[in-house]
């Protein structure tokens, strides 16, 4: 009885200390609404209205009909049809144009003949992630129209076709996959840097000596350090959850119920990690490089903005310590697949032991590092 | 005899060394988090998709069909494992543990040989589009190699009329380091210039040194240049460090002059720099400041400078919210400098925006920090 009202005092004084200044309620509660908006729009690999230069020396039909191909995609947008070879250099390098499409003088003579047409495209490939998206998206218009144009020339149908789905995401935009990542990022982050700055600016405070000789016991102290973050991190998460449907309406096809649980394991794994990264500083200065050394791979090495198994082997093993790659994959099955327990467990297991080994740990540290 | 305001300054810049060093996580985000930052975003981010798992369903093997799948096989792209049935790869793609689907079914043979063009199923998690749409091209390029090389196989080749030949600028081979480690200097300098700085100066608000900083016979310049100094060399090393390893390790090519890169990156510092100071005046503790910092200085530069996500993808609202951030005019610099050269048209303008945003943030903080004095 007296163990639970002893941690309920020190839970409120947790509270109070991270809300009673207006300004740090603010720091806490307006940057991850900020980050989820700007994140949700800014982070898009999509390519939409890229510039589009055109030379083109022929004059025929074939080449009017292959550039209206590209004049009526949503990718690309016609920014110049240029006269001279002379004016693609500059217009690339000041980055007018993303790409310049060139058609040669002979183009529609040669295909009349039965000749190939070569057809070249310049590409800016200062953005490498851009130029492949940008050549994708070429490749793909130029095929479509190789195909018809046979097609309809030779009357021959092609002997197979194509039928692609994909499943998920059917028109396959980024934010469906973005914006459930956000969950899995701001949590993290937020929950993070709560919980390892609230011990930190004790320390420096010099309010952590007067808490070490308390009756309260380590355990006692890491739960009231843990509760705020905990309570931060996943209603913050929520909240995002919230803004994910109703706003962006990305679809929720899985349960909450399944969802939550997870949610909650994560949140206690990184409070683990904050708690740890404190119980390792002594200014507010140390707590928070020790936050950015860790939310830095922690987010890179996620999965979060590019694919983990485009990284090296010895990178795709560290992941499997990160306890974001285990919730993102999670959070985005979920979200997206419907996925329950069944499908999920394989990252379940290895999230719930991260957690508890961080907890473990940071009790341990909190007996034998805090002097 | 007053000693002179030479002296003073030597006396403030000397005692905001002493604190710098003393402390090693200063040193430390001055030196660990670049090495940090360079190695994994040069090994470990990638958007170059290699082997591909994805699963082969041929419900009646034949020559057609082989010869199709032989193309998966060659691909440099994909992985392809051969699976016995449709329900079993599509548990299989349930669970992850492929990324797509190619199925040919029964009749396809047959109808093959009828020309009745049957389809091919392609079935692909769209979970991560981007990635999604890479396997799609691939599919397309490798569908349509197979069908010019039936083609030719049976007297008739298909002419494709357009033949592309692609040339990629600056990056032929399309590499995403030698885009994405010019990007991480801003985010160095970022870090070091505002959320260190900001940091640093809150903690002299918070504690009440900064008062009787302000009480001494030194001026406002003085200790605003005293202050700045040491956080500008540090800037500076992190910057050298950083181009050392760009060189050496990750082989990013350098086309632009090398005393450009250091004027352009001292002028950036300078505004990075202008907009820790401006945060910690304003917030005057070091939780709030670190946040705002974070929020206002680091995340932008991640994400609103074009480091990672093209600016010219983003809804034009937010792309004139970039127009904001500092960093932004210094990856546009940055790129270009080390993968095309000294394009004035491009390094000018950009240059330009960097010197109006540095005077706007260091008046303000000369402003603020003389009416405290008052």
């Amino acid at each position: 009885m007296i163990v639970g009202h002893r941690l309920l005092a020190l839970i409120v004084k947790e509270f109070l200390a991270l809300f009673r200044d207006k300004k740090s309620r603010i720091a806490v509660i307006a940057p991850p609404i900020l980050q989820l908006l700007i994140f949700s729009y800014a982070a898009t690999f999509d390519l939409e209205h890229a510039a589009l230069a055109v030379y083109n020396e022929d004059s025929g039909s074939f080449s009017r009909d292959l550039i209206s191909r590209f004049e009526r995609s949503p990718a690309f947008e016609v920014v110049a049809h240029l006269r001279s070879e002379a004016e693609i250099k500059p217009l690339v390098d000041r980055k007018d144009a993303l790409l310049v499409l060139h058609v040669g003088r002979q183009c529609s003579a040669n295909v009349a003949q039965g000749d190939g047409c070569p057809v070249q495209v310049v590409i800016d490939g200062r953005n490498s992630n851009t130029a492949m998206l940008a050549l994708n998206y070429v490749r793909s218009i130029m095929t479509d129209f190789n195909e018809e144009y046979i097609e309809q020339t030779t009357g021959i149908r092609l002997p197979a076709r194509l039928a692609i789905q994909a499943w998920f995401n059917p028109n396959l935009e980024s934010g469906w996959f973005i914006i459930p990542g956000i969950v899995a990022l701001l949590a993290m982050v937020v929950t993070l840097v709560v919980t390892a700055l609230s011990v930190a600016r004790e320390r420096e405070a010099g309010t952590f000596d007067q808490l070490l000789v308390t009756p309260l016991r380590p355990w006692e102290i890491v739960i009231g350090k843990a509760m705020p973050g905990l309570i931060i991190g996943v209603g913050e998460a929520s909240c995002i959850m919230a803004v994910a449907v109703f706003w962006f309406r990305v679809p929720l096809a899985g349960s909450l119920v399944t969802l939550y649980p997870a949610l909650i394991i994560y949140v206690l794994a990184t409070i683990g990690v904050g708690l740890m990264i404190s119980s390792f500083s002594h200014t507010l200065q140390q707590a928070l490089l020790g936050s950015f050394l860790f939310i830095v791979p922690a987010v890179t090495l996620s999965g979060f903005s590019t694919p983990i198994a485009n990284m090296p082997d010895c990178m795709q093993a560290l992941t499997y310590l990160n306890p974001m790659r285990y919730f993102l994959i999670i959070v985005r099955r979920v979200f997206l697949e419907g996925a329950g327990v069944e499908y999920f467990w394989h990252e379940l297991w290895p999230m719930s032991l991260i957690a508890v080994a961080t907890l473990a740990l940071a009790t341990w540290l909190f007996r034998y590092r805090m002097y | 005899m007053k000693p002179g305001p030479l002296l003073r300054l030597k006396g403030m810049i000397r005692k905001e060394w002493l604190q710098v060093i003393r402390d090693p996580s200063s040193i430390a985000i001055a030196f660990l988090l670049p090495l940090l930052l360079l190695f994994i975003f040069g090994y470990g981010v990638s958007l170059d998709a290699k082997n591909i798992r994805v699963g082969l369903v041929i419900e009646q093997p034949d020559s057609a069909s082989l010869s199709f799948v032989g193309g998966f096989e060659q691909s440099p792209y994909f992985a392809p494992v051969i699976l016995p049935s449709i329900q079993e790869a599509e548990n299989e793609l349930r669970a992850s543990t492929i990324s797509g689907i190619v199925w040919l079914r029964h009749n396809f043979a047959t109808d093959y040989l009828r020309n009745e063009s049957p389809p091919i199923g392609v079935l692909i998690n769209g979970v991560d589009a981007n990635t999604a749409r890479l396997i799609e091209g691939y599919v397309q390029g490798i569908w349509f190699g197979w069908l010019e090389q039936q083609a030719e196989r049976a007297g008739k080749p298909l002419r494709s009329p357009v033949q592309l030949e692609q040339r990629i600028w600056f990056n032929p081979q399309v590499r995403s380091t030698d885009f994405l480690v010019p990007g991480i200097l801003a985010m160095i300098m970022t870090l070091i210039g505002s959320l260190l700085t900001a940091l640093v100066i809150a903690r002299e608000w918070e504690r009440g040194t900064m008062e009787s900083l302000l009480v001494t016979r030194i001026s406002v310049n003085e200790i605003l240049v005293g202050k700045l100094i040491p956080y500008f060399l540090l800037g500076m090393g992190g910057l050298l460090l950083s181009l050392v390893m760009a060189h050496t390790l990750f082989q990013v090519p350098m086309r632009g002059s090398l005393w450009l890169l250091l004027v352009i990156s001292a002028l950036f510092l300078w505004v990075a720099l202008g907009m820790g100071f401006f945060i910690s005046t304003i917030f005057k503790s070091q939780f709030v400041a670190a946040m705002v910092a974070l929020v206002t200085a680091f995340l932008p530069a991640f994400i609103l400078s074009g480091f990672i996500f093209d600016i010219r993808s983003m809804p034009i609202i937010i792309q004139g919210v970039t127009h904001l951030i500092a960093a932004r005019y210094y990856v546009a610099i940055l790129h270009t400098l080390f993968l095309v050269g000294d394009v004035w048209s491009v390094i000018l303008p950009n240059a330009a925006a960097l010197v109006a945003m540095g005077l706007f943030f260091h008046g303000l903080v000369y402003r603020k920090t003389r009416k405290r004095l008052e």
